[in-house]
């Protein structure tokens, strides 16, 4: 058994980091969701609704990305 | 009523016959699919009842069955705007956020939820105002064994569900709204992204099929 207390700072760092990594898996169905509605909003075959989804979602991926970064840099910057 | 949207580009082109617009956007909103099922869109309509189904329920099962169901407020008051706008934005989704509807009449009526037995754990109720003996008390999450004191059983399950109450309404919030667009669809057909070939030919006459001139 290990002593939770004794953990170094950079293991601290590191569980809230995976627990909040674990928190985004939400929003994995999510992107897959609206991505494909979104594009089937705009396309009718569905070979051009799943190209349009694609882009959307690498979109989506990206956005969040930078404001994840952002947010980061506000941290450290606190 | 029948209505054909014509080709408007290249990549897309594709008659659509949208079959009685006004039925199929009612039906769209109904069951999300539904109203592309009535109009011959197989496809659309079994990718529109999936995605936005699957994510009202899957919200609905993080939130344990009860983040449609969370207020028991008169939906035009003030105080149900504030305390519970998101139903608003949920009852995009059609016919799965109605009975949330009927619950609530029932317990502002006094009577008792409907399947209340049949659901076990799942809460598909709207708080109850009356307190049972001792008050809304839950078990302290931290696990020191003190007993909390809520003042309402809206309280209540904000508390013991946590963050998944507010996921579970964020994922049934936007499954409404998805389906708005999807009612529009239904209704008008895709809202389709003229190429750029049309936008610097202006006297062709491709540019007279825009769908957004019909």
């Amino acid at each position: 058994m290990f002593d939770v207390p004794q953990l170094t700072n950079v293991a601290w760092i590191l569980m809230f980091a995976a627990t909040g990594a674990a928190r985004l898996w939400y929003a994995v169905p999510l992107i897959i969701s609206v991505s494909l509605v979104c594009a089937a909003t705009r396309h009718e075959r569905m070979g051009s609704i799943l190209i349009h989804a694609l882009r959307f979602a690498i979109w989506v991926l990206v956005f969040m990305g930078i404001v994840l970064g952002v947010i980061q840099i506000l941290s450290w910057m606190q | 009523m029948t209505k054909s949207q014509p080709a408007a580009n290249s990549e897309s082109n594709v008659e659509i016959e949208l079959k009685d617009p006004r039925l199929a956007a009612f039906l769209a909103w109904l069951v999300p699919g539904l109203g592309h099922l009535y109009q011959g869109r197989t496809g659309k309509g079994a990718l529109f009842f999936v995605c936005i189904l699957g994510t009202f329920f899957y919200g609905l099962y993080i939130g344990d069955g009860r983040v449609v169901y969370a207020s028991t407020e008169d939906m035009f008051s003030r105080r149900f705007l504030s305390e519970r706008w998101q139903y608003i934005c949920q009852l995009g989704v059609g016919l799965p956020a109605l009975p949330a509807l009927v619950q609530r009449q029932r317990e502002l009526n006094g009577k008792p939820p409907l399947f209340g037995a049949a659901l076990g754990n799942w809460s598909m109720r709207p708080p109850s105002k009356n307190a049972p003996a001792g008050g809304f008390q839950s078990k302290d999450l931290t696990g020191d064994g003190r007993i909390v004191q809520h003042p309402d059983e809206l309280a209540k399950w904000n508390y013991e569900l946590g963050e998944s109450f507010e996921i579970g309404t964020v994922f049934t919030v936007i499954a409404g709204l998805l389906n708005i667009l999807a009612i529009f669809d239904a209704y008008g057909g895709p809202l389709v992204i003229p190429d750029t070939d049309d936008k610097k030919k202006p006297d062709d006459k491709s540019s007279d099929k825009n769908p957004e001139t019909r």
